[in-house]
């Protein structure tokens, strides 16, 4: 029987590492997910995580490809390629015949396009703007003082969505300590908040236009409350995946491995 | 070694050492803002046209007379007036193509009016028809009055003629250059394209004419090399950005051709040589500008232009540099988005500005674009 290939994809996200091992390119034998991104021991604490999950060490690993915010600060990696690339690499494994995917990061938005094949032809990156990303919930999350993995089952609850602006993270902000003010409901604020992030994603989605499958990837992914709202926003069923949040990492491991292939041969 | 790079150090030369050797020869500095200003009269009056678009850092005097959301050519260059660094000129003209700069005008005549004469040139939205042509000319006269009375020198019909043939074979040697430099992208880097077409702005015509003819000479000497990377032609205002070219030659890019206003813009189009009336062929030469988002254009041959260059040079696609905050920009990028789309012509927009300390997501969308093609 012929040796294994192992590749490992790394995502330095800038508020989170994810890693994802692969044999042959197919079976994940690791993952790891750690809340610190670029700059932080997060990075390596990801890696050795997923390497203690796959019972593997960093000697055993053939090719990696590091990926996200802090691809190029990762110096064991043999490549890096851009989150986009690998977002759309790892989605396409995760939902099956996905055309659109919108990835909600920490601090950008981006949706991408692909074919019939899997091959991303098309993408769009949000503008140098906190609103409608991640750290836009982070900044909500802190004035409301309610955790951001509440913010869904919040949204769920709310009879109403208060209106929110959508244009800029520091303007919302003064909106939602009025609102607060006004002894609104907090409920109705998260889905106010996130309204306001599906309407500034949502013009970026009709951009690159809404080709089902749709889904979702990013960590924002994981907040039911956007996916609602981006739902009703764009008319169209949003597939998410308790994996969508390493659609990167795994990515970036497949491209490790069709990296070592390519160089083997 | 190629005598190619021998002829480009000549290229890297620091605008205040310019500055300092026309200052020392006692020739007069003017000041030009973008686009499309009669520099051949500023020639003809013994003085040197220095280009003023900005320059990348922080704005932080130029806050009291513009809001953030604000073109940064304007603003930086705003940020040079309060600070000094315009003090050398001994005019600034300023033209009045797009909102920014017609508030820039103003601002910077209240601001250092004083200290540098304002030279103010209206230009005709209807630049193509009769009474448009007639109303630059009357703009021009003002303005040659003005920059008389700056140079102490009279302005004589010849000498404009003489600085229209000067540029009109540096703008024939600029369009050269760029069909020589996309032959030759493993020696004219980005980098090095953008330096040598934006030192035109800075340096003597006729001094960089000469260079300029040196490094041509050098390049048609080179053998046309295979180029194993992405070639692509540019569009949008500047990309003449620390850092923003590094990434273009980082994902292997070549810039085979472009289509941007401190570029190719400056030098596609010639002015009538040898008239009677060379102010007004200076004022015929506005109407006859194509395809820049500055200028009124109800055709927007921009797309066409856009399609040719990229057929032409064998380019894999097209990168929109946005300027941010630049609206005229912002009102084309839909029109010829849909019609490369129409051509199979693959497109990527990146968002720059001359404040930005860092270029990461401009890097990220080139990476992106380069790895999907």
């Amino acid at each position: 029987m012929s040796k294994k290939i192992y590749s490992l994809g790394i995502d330095v996200g800038s508020t989170t590492s994810k890693c994802v091992i692969l044999a042959d390119g197919q079976d994940i034998l690791g993952k790891a997910l750690v809340g610190k991104g670029a700059g932080t021991d997060g990075v390596d604490k990801s890696v050795s995580l997923a390497l203690e999950e796959a019972g593997l060490s960093l000697d055993d690993i053939d090719f990696i490809v590091a990926t996200g915010y802090g691809r190029n600060s990762y110096t064991r990696a043999d490549k890096s390629m851009s989150e986009l690339s690998c977002h759309a690499k790892g989605g396409a494994r995760i939902f099956e015949g996905v055309r659109t995917i919108i990835d909600i990061g920490g601090q950008d938005a981006k949706v991408l396009r692909l074919d019939e094949f899997g091959q991303m032809e098309n993408f769009v990156m949000n503008d140098k703007c906190a609103a409608g990303t991640g750290r836009f919930l982070e900044v909500m999350s802190n004035v409301l003082h309610v955790p951001l993995d509440d913010f869904g089952e919040y949204d769920a609850q709310a009879k109403d969505a208060a209106s929110v602006s959508s244009t800029c993270t520091v303007f919302a902000e003064s909106e939602v300590i009025s609102l607060l003010a006004h002894n609104e409901d907090v409920k109705n604020i998260i889905k106010g908040i996130h309204s306001s992030v599906a309407s500034r994603v949502s013009g970026q989605v009709r951009r690159v236009g809404v080709k089902p499958v749709v889904a979702m990837t990013g960590g924002v992914s994981r907040n039911m409350g956007v996916v609602r709202a981006l739902e009703a926003e764009l008319e169209v069923d949003i597939q998410v995946s308790p994996d969508s949040q390493l659609a990167g990492a795994l990515g970036a491991a497949i491209y490790a491995y069709e990296n070592f292939l390519k160089k083997e041969n | 070694m190629s005598n190619v790079l021998n002829v480009l150090e000549k290229f890297n030369v620091k605008r205040s050492d310019l500055i300092k050797e026309y200052k020392a020869e006692g020739k007069k500095i003017i000041g030009c803002s973008p686009y499309h200003l009669p520099v051949e009269l500023v020639y003809a009056g013994g003085m040197i046209p220095m280009g003023i678009w900005g320059s990348q850092g922080e704005v932080v005097l130029a806050k009291q007379f513009f809001p953030a959301f604000y073109c940064s050519i304007v603003q930086r260059s705003m940020e040079m007036a309060l600070n000094g660094t315009l003090d050398v000129l001994d005019g600034m003209m300023v033209s009045i193509q797009c909102d920014s700069l017609k508030a820039f005008g103003q601002n910077i005549k209240r601001a250092i009016g004083d200290k540098v004469p304002y030279i103010h040139v209206a230009m005709a939205q209807n630049r193509k028809i009769e009474c448009g042509i007639d109303f630059n000319e009357t703009q021009y006269r003002k303005v040659k009055e003005q920059l008389e009375k700056i140079s102490g020198n009279i302005i004589t019909d010849e000498a404009v003629n003489e600085a229209i043939k000067l540029y009109n074979k540096s703008k024939v040697a600029m369009q050269e250059f760029v069909q020589l430099a996309a032959k030759c992208p493993h020696l004219i880097t980005p980098t090095k394209r953008s330096l040598v077409l934006t030192l035109a702005n800075s340096m003597d015509r006729k001094k960089y004419l000469e260079i300029l003819t040196e490094l041509n000479e050098a390049l048609r000497a080179e053998e046309e090399k295979e180029w194993d990377g992405i070639k692509i032609v540019t569009t949008g205002i500047y990309t003449s950005l620390d850092g923003l070219n590094e990434i273009f030659e980082e994902n292997k890019m070549a810039i085979v051709d472009d289509e941007v206003a401190e570029e190719s813009r400056q030098f596609r189009t010639l002015v009538d040589e040898d008239t009677d009336n060379p102010i007004r062929a200076l004022a015929k030469y506005l109407g006859d500008i194509e395809g820049c988002s500055l200028m009124y254009d109800p055709d927007k041959k921009r797309s066409d232009m856009l399609i040719e260059k990229v057929k032409k040079s064998g380019a894999d696609a097209v990168v929109y540099i946005q300027a941010k905050f630049c609206d005229p920009e912002e009102f084309d990028y839909p029109i010829f988005k849909k019609a490369l789309a129409k051509e199979g012509i693959k497109l990527v927009m990146i968002e720059v500005d001359q404040q930005q300390a860092n270029l990461e997501q401009a890097r990220t969308a080139l990476q992106t674009f380069a790895e999907m093609l």
